[in-house]
């Protein structure tokens, strides 16, 4: 039988409605013969691209004056100008290390609350209702304070940072702890496993997932409170960098600093993503692989 | 409240239930109920469902203490329920010696899988693993501990047909080996009958039939034999089954 013959019959069946042949059956083409498509990754590359040949079009006609941005040409050539002299590595050493200890430092109190929490009543009742209250206090209202208490060196910076990734990290271990599947827990102690060995093969391992989460919010909110911590009279990094290039109009120099804070939060990602990759593969929904 | 869960490695009896009730709220799940097993027995037990089945079952596994009455079992015991239940986050062989003394032994698991046919799945994630595969996976698990009594909370309930069977001969040449009591509860009138010794019919909170199969292994569901006994457990459970068998 042919399809249209096949067509013809199925409309037979449907006596109410005239034949559709195009409506009654379709011919469904598998992903092989679908042709040959411009790869995922190269459309997603037209549009950046297409903004920087805009960006720059603009810039050498005239149409975007230097004093308010200046073009892709003069950034990359600034950029080169101060890898040579090194003060873009420096300045990128420095944020990173603050960035790195406010996170080192929020985080592990942000998952040793959240543990204290999660595992105990006590802790929970004591802990977690002052964490809902202070999460909703925005981390950079806090900077007058923290200048009055920790002056304007390195510590109210990191302090930010600090304050700022351990809700993150403390939001998202308790919740993964108070999530684990009841089910498993049970399970677990029918194979014998202690309270120890239930947080430890159990409870943590379940609520890892979430903790690479909290991870992933905590590293993007490092940056943000980064950039607003190096405007407290910074002397180093890549915030002083920019401050300076505010200075004297060098919105090249901005630019840049601006590339670098983008590639800086990309690099984390990636951290992040590959540390996804390492701890979750067994989760089933996983696909990273 | 009288709640008593002995323990002990030697009883005369595998599992003893004296005036067991459990209520969730007003209701009396468990109502006065009384069971024996003997060590090395398999039981069945049957029952409409929400009858209250899991509840013994857990209450037999220790995961439930809100109980009345005496209860007395192995200190050895093991469970598997109708989920597998592996961690996700161990290899399969991890999960099966998850929670025994000492450094987990990959050589024991290994032997444990090998036993219920899954021996090269040692090193996957429980992800990977088919239903049938888990399930097995569970049953290592749980005899990889040599129970005195297993537990089986409708093991076999998910499995497509084909896989069941397979399960449910696993499970006869398993407890051949073993010798551990067995308490099996299904939903399933001829696995019931082609397993176990005995087969209790739970109804309105007691144990209220015991039908002993005294049929040879391995049985025929076309036994004459078997079709009167199936018939007549349809009947306790109230179920019509003279035109449907
Ligand atoms: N934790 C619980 N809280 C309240 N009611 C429960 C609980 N567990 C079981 N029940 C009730 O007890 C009855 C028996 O449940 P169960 O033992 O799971 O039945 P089944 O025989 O199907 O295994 C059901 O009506 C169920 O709703
Ligand atoms: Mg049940």
């Amino acid at each position: 039988m042919s399809i249209t013959e096949i067509d013809r019959s199925y409309a037979a069946l449907r006596k109410d409605r005239p034949a559709e042949p195009a409506d009654a059956l379709v011919r469904l083409t598998p992903a092989t013969a679908r042709g040959r498509q411009v790869p995922r990754w190269l459309r997603r590359g037209i549009g950046p691209v297409a903004l920087v040949l805009v960006w720059h079009l603009a810039s050498i006609t005239g149409v975007l004056p230097a004093e308010v941005l200046a073009g892709p040409a003069t950034v990359l050539s600034s950029a080169a100008k101060l890898i040579q002299t090194g003060e873009l590595q420096e300045a990128v050493v420095v944020s990173m290390q603050r960035a790195m200890s406010g996170l080192l430092i929020g985080g592990t109190i942000g998952v040793a609350l959240a543990i204290l929490s999660g595992l105990t009543r006590l802790g929970e009742d004591l802990v977690d209702a002052p964490m809902q209250m202070l999460r909703t206090v925005p981390n950079v209202a806090l900077i007058p304070l923290l200048i009055i208490w920790f002056g304007i060196g390195e510590a109210p910076k990191i302090a930010l940072i600090a304050l700022a990734t351990a809700f993150p990290l403390y939001l998202n271990v308790y919740a993964g702890i108070r999530g684990v599947d009841q089910s498993l827990i049970e399970a677990g102690r029918t194979l014998g496993l202690g309270r120890a060995g239930l947080v430890r093969h159990v409870i943590l391992p379940g609520a890892l997932p979430n903790a690479l989460v909290g991870l992933r919010y905590s590293l993007g909110i490092a940056w943000l409170a980064l950039v607003f911590g190096e405007q407290i009279n910074a002397t180093a990094g890549v915030g002083y960098l920019m401050a300076n290039a505010r200075e004297f109009f060098q919105t090249d120099v901005i630019v840049v600093c601006l590339v670098v804070y983008a590639l800086l939060g990309l690099a984390v990602d990636l951290v992040v993503r590959s540390l996804e990759r390492i701890f979750l593969s067994w989760r089933p929904n996983f696909t990273g692989a | 409240m009288a709640t008593q869960l002995h323990r002990s490695l030697k009883t005369p009896a595998a599992v003893a239930v004296r005036g067991l009730s459990r209520a969730f709220g007003p209701r009396r799940v468990i109502d006065n109920l009384d069971l024996a097993i003997r060590p090395g027995e398999f039981v069945a037990l049957l029952g409409a469902s929400g009858c209250g089945k899991s509840t013994l079952l857990r209450i037999l596994g220790d995961l439930d203490p809100e109980f009345e009455g005496e209860v007395v079992v192995p200190s050895r015991r093991a469970i598997a329920f109708q989920a597998p239940r592996l961690m996700p986050w161990k290899r399969v062989w991890h999960n099966v010696v998850l929670g025994l003394p000492g450094r987990p032994d990959r050589k024991r698991a290994e032997r444990a899988l090998d036993e219920v046919g899954i021996g090269h799945r040692a090193d996957v994630w429980p992800k990977v693993l088919s239903g049938g595969e888990a399930q097995r996976a569970a049953l290592a698990r749980a005899l990889v501990r040599e129970p005195d009594l297993l537990l089986l909370d409708e093991p076999f309930a998910a499995l497509d047909a084909l896989t069941r069977i397979k399960a449910q001969a696993l499970v006869a040449e398993l407890w051949q080996r073993h010798g551990c009591a067995i308490l099996l509860v299904t939903h399933d009138v001829e696995e019931a009958i082609l397993l176990a010794d005995r087969v209790l019919v739970m109804k309105e909170g007691v144990i209220a039939h015991h039908e002993p199969i005294a049929l040879d292994r391995p049985r025929d569901v076309a036994d004459p034999e078997f079709a009167r006994i199936r018939g007549a457990l349809l009947d306790w459970l109230g179920v019509a089954h003279g035109a449907a068998h």
